[in-house]
């Protein structure tokens, strides 16, 4: 298990903790929290020094004053929402805390509920008392385990929304592990793509996405063309997205402006002469080919066509394509292959 | 007599028990294994073997002994104070095993969550292990208290059999038998009885009301 990384701590900012499970991604977590110690390395937070195994430094979890959420929130069942939140203030009873209780639920829309218990809660409610418990330590540094795994789907989508939202409203960078890159995109800015126990590559969310340092993380970030874009128009259940210089339709269920990721998978692109015309996909897109290469049996090909798209085809397709640099081609995707994931 | 020696017993083991039953459960030290073994000795012993080691220990030839009768000005073996000692290390593993094994299912996660949220470990024991795992804590509680109520022969190896000082119920059954008196022999041994199970029953149906109030979320 290796990591070596650092994040700015500037307020607001979001760092994910990307891989597939088994990756080592939550141990990471774990070293940050202090609940467990690396075998060698050190871990510093600002001029502290948390961890350093040469000089066999250890902060436990409580001196280090941070926000650690566990994957199914740690809420205690024989407590109260309100005592769950008072449990980590510093002053406890004083009309001071009162107050701040009251405030930390306004923030968290749960002021009903605080004499209920963790039981009588549901999922999301009990992760908005888990974020609202953390933030009254008033934390240096939140770490969330998988936020969104123990929700329902349903509820993930607008969580998703929520939770960014909301991490970027407090000014304390915050470190969030997942291995749904939904979640990744969603939410994080930084994202730390980690696989066989080792961070392959970090970056901006777009970037990393777009861009792949090397084969482990093209595969586990799995989709090859990750771009930026807003969404310009909404008519029958298809977004209209303008991304770069480029429109893109795809089906969204939405609303107009919300500023989006247009995600499109490699083998979902389709290449054809830019002599040709009509086709039943909303996107059909014509672009000078900027790079051919090879992987074995199929050829990655990135268009720039407005935007930098990458798309597979086979050897035989390429040759009867005469698909090379410089050449001008058409690339076709249709609505349905087009994932937006809303910022 | 009975009553107040496994009341006295109950207090004591909450007071050794807890910490011991946290530190068995929650902590991965080495030497674990050695003092699981020492705790369930009592389980596996004849009452007489480990008698016999409290009254050599605590008896007036043993610095023990000869250190506490200095101090108190009276023996400790064949008194009230002995026999607690002796009931102590008798049903210790009648409460220590309950505790551990209701501290060891607190949800390892809630633990950790007190931790990051500035508890330090006495806090966290105190105000998240103790209150999750009190149906563990109230059996293990009950069990030595029963438990001591009818201990025999422990108490006889330390204690002796001095009415009103150190004779309890269990003794004085014998003691009856022995002088052929069934009839009183019969009424306090059905007393005993009735008494160990109306507490038992009573301490289970408790723990099942408890299980359907904390639903483990």
């Amino acid at each position: 298990m290796q990591a070596d990384f650092e994040l700015e701590s500037g307020g607001g900012r979001i760092m994910a903790l990307f891989g597939p499970s088994g990756s080592g991604k939550t141990t990471i977590l774990r070293c940050l929290a202090g609940l467990e110690r690396p075998q060698h390395g050190f871990i510093r937070f600002d001029a502290e020094t948390w961890f350093d195994s040469e000089k066999n430094v250890h902060v436990p979890p409580q001196q280090r004053q941070l926000g650690y959420v566990s994957q199914e929130y740690g809420l205690f069942p024989h407590l109260t929402v309100e005592q769950n939140i008072r449990f980590g203030m510093q002053a406890d009873g004083s009309a001071d805390s009162s107050r701040r209780v009251d405030e930390l639920l306004e923030r968290v829309h749960l002021a009903a509920m605080a004499g209920r218990l963790p039981s009588e809660l549901s999922g999301g409610e009990r992760q908005r008392v888990a974020l609202a418990r953390v933030l009254a330590r008033n934390p240096r540094l939140i770490l969330l385990d998988e936020p969104l795994a123990a929700l329902d789907l349903p509820l993930r989508d607008p969580m998703r929304h929520e939770l960014r939202t909301f991490l970027r409203s407090i000014d304390v960078p915050s470190v969030i592990v997942t291995h749904d890159r939904v979640d990744a995109l969603a939410i994080a800015d930084r994202i730390s793509v980690l696989s066989g126990g080792r961070i392959r590559q970090v970056g901006s969310v777009h970037e990393v996405f777009s861009r792949p340092a090397d084969v482990t993380v093209a595969a586990s970030v799995g989709v090859e063309t990750v771009v930026p874009g807003e969404v310009i128009g909404l008519a029958d259940g298809v977004a209209t997205v303008r991304a770069g210089d480029s429109q893109v339709r795809a089906v969204y269920a939405g609303s107009v402006g919300t500023p989006v990721f247009v995600c499109i998978r490699a083998e979902d692109v389709t290449l054809e002469s830019s002599l040709h015309e009509g086709t039943s996909a909303r996107n059909r897109w014509i672009g000078r080919v900027t790079s051919v290469q090879h992987e074995g049996a199929v050829v990655r090909v990135t268009i720039d066509c407005g935007f930098s798209l990458t798309a597979l085809l086979t050897r035989p397709a390429q040759e009867e394509l005469r698909v090379a640099t410089g050449e001008t081609i058409a690339a076709v995707v249709k609505a349905t292959a087009v994932h937006l994931i809303a910022r | 007599m009975s009553l107040r020696l496994a009341t006295a017993t109950t207090l004591a083991l909450l007071a050794i028990g807890l910490p011991l039953a946290a530190w068995l459960s929650l902590s991965n030290s080495r030497g674990r294994w050695l003092v699981d073994a020492i705790v369930a000795l009592p389980l596996v012993l004849p009452p007489t073997v480990l008698g016999f080691y409290v009254l050599v220990a605590l008896g007036p030839r043993s610095p023990l002994g000869r250190g506490y009768e200095s101090i108190v000005g009276s023996p400790l073996v064949f008194s009230f104070e002995g026999l607690l000692v002796a009931s102590v290390l008798y049903s210790l593993p009648f409460a220590v095993q309950p505790f551990a094994a209701a501290f060891a299912a607190v949800d390892r996660s809630l633990i950790e969550a007190a931790w990051c949220l500035g508890a330090s470990p006495a806090r966290t024991f105190a105000r998240v292990v103790i209150p999750l795992a009190r149906p563990g804590v109230v059996a293990g509680a009950v069990l030595a208290f029963a438990h001591t109520i009818g201990e025999f022969g422990v108490v006889l190896m330390v204690g002796g059999n001095l009415p009103g000082r150190t004779r309890t119920v269990s003794v004085s059954i014998y003691d009856d038998v022995q002088a052929f008196d069934y009839a009183r022999a019969g009424r306090t041994a059905a007393l005993l009885l009735i008494f160990s199970f109306v507490v038992l029953a009573t301490t289970y149906r408790q723990q099942r009301r408890a299980g359907r109030a904390w639903p483990v979320t």
